[in-house]
């Protein structure tokens, strides 16, 4: 068959078909982490200029920072500060060359996460206890 | 931009079914991309039901038994069948490998067999690899000097020449490149691991001279700078290669070369 004739050949499948392993999975978070600290970023300045404004509009932010969504905002904002923040300094080590085993590089992986979870409950057990 | 889904023309719908023999008693489901550029239709999975007590253990064995007794329209590039040319790389049970170095016993439940992510098909299990081949020749990938020849070979010492190991050892399968999210969203402006490594094998080359120019090819926000460290290249590399840590010794060249 001519190249004129031919039809345009399919894209073969990738994200569809791929399994993505635990490392990949981790990338993909710090991406997410990422952007979910540039958006809490504007949550974090509403919420100063909220306590800036008056003690009404300053409690009305507070009532939803209390509730069950609003502790579900702020916690994964922790825990993406904690996450994106280590992982961080995991891709510090892989800049200078280090870390690039598979082995080693998963295992630096769980120590990001556990880290990020245990950094996450204490400054929310601290921060519980301070109000 | 990363485009998730797959265009109108390559969604992949149900094919046919190639059930065994009555009595068969030790099956295997292999569940295999097909697309004929001939046909009109567009890709399916088609669905062979192998015999395992009369098939060799690797999943190039089975391919070639389904090709030889039960379909012989099915399309795949193979040659070596041990893993040091590299052609039947393709991704089985949803990682890059090559087929005829992987154990059907490795696999659990039935075999999906997919062309290497991200690329156009040829046919069935053939992907175009017209791009990768070209970013190959992008990086110039041979010897090269400007001082004058020596009479006698250009001489390395055995602590110069063991800095080759792990890079010279690539057989250009592509299982890497076509595993990196990077390449899959980038693929015609980003080298792709594969490349790159064996861009780092010259750089890495102490009779090479031409050290400089090759990073001034490098020093490009796409070219080498795409790589996020995902490491899924080095985790698909059926020769154990580490392709992430070779990018990463590039881009560590790159800041010496400046402080």
């Amino acid at each position: 068959m001519s190249v004129a004739n031919r039809p345009e050949r399919p894209l073969s499948p990738h994200l569809q078909v791929y399994r993505l392993p635990m490392l990949a999975i981790l990338s993909i978070l710090h991406r997410a982490t990422g952007i979910a600290l540039s958006v809490g970023g504007l949550y974090l300045a509403t919420w100063v200029m909220y306590a800036a404004s008056n003690p009404r509009a300053y409690a009305l932010f507070q009532s939803f920072n209390v509730s069950i969504a609003g502790r579900i905002v702020l916690g994964g904002w922790l825990f993406s500060a904690f996450f994106h923040l280590f992982n961080g300094i995991r891709h510090l080590f892989w800049d200078a060359g280090y870390g690039f085993e598979i082995k080693d590089a998963e295992r630096s992986g769980w120590i990001v996460v556990a880290a990020a979870l245990v950094a996450t409950a204490a400054s929310w057990a601290v921060g519980l206890r301070l109000m | 931009m990363a485009e998730f889904a797959l265009p109108a023309n390559s969604k992949i719908g149900v094919g046919e079914t190639y059930a065994a023999a009555a009595g068969t008693k030790n099956v295997k489901k292999f569940k295999v991309y097909r697309w004929s550029p001939d046909d009109g239709k567009k890709p399916t999975v088609d669905t062979y039901e192998v015999d395992m007590d009369a098939c060799g253990p690797m999943v190039l064995d089975a391919l070639i038994k389904i090709k030889n007794e039960i379909d012989s329209s099915l399309t795949f590039r193979r040659s070596c069948r041990e893993g040091v040319c590299g052609s039947c790389a393709m991704n089985i049970d949803g990682t890059n490998t090559l087929a005829c170095t992987k154990y059907i016993s490795d696999v659990k439940g039935d075999i999906k067999i997919y062309p290497l992510p991200h690329m156009p098909v040829v046919k069935d299990l053939v992907p175009d690899l017209n791009v990768p081949y070209a970013q190959l020749a992008s990086i110039e990938p041979w010897l090269k000097s400007t001082t004058a020849p020596p009479t006698r070979e250009r001489l390395q010492s055995p602590a110069e020449r063991a800095k080759l190991d792990g890079l010279w050892e690539c057989i250009l399968c592509f299982c890497c490149s076509t595993s990196c999210p990077s390449y899959w969203w980038s693929g015609e402006r980003y080298l792709g691991p594969a490349i790159l490594l064996q861009a780092y094998r010259w750089l890495a080359d102490s009779r090479d001279e031409a050290k400089g120019e090759r990073l001034d090819n490098l020093e490009d926000p796409f070219r080498l700078y795409r790589c996020h460290t995902i490491m899924n290249c080095t985790k698909a590399c059926p020769k154990s290669l580490n392709p992430a840590k070779a990018i990463a010794e590039i881009k560590k060249l790159m800041v010496e070369r400046t402080i």
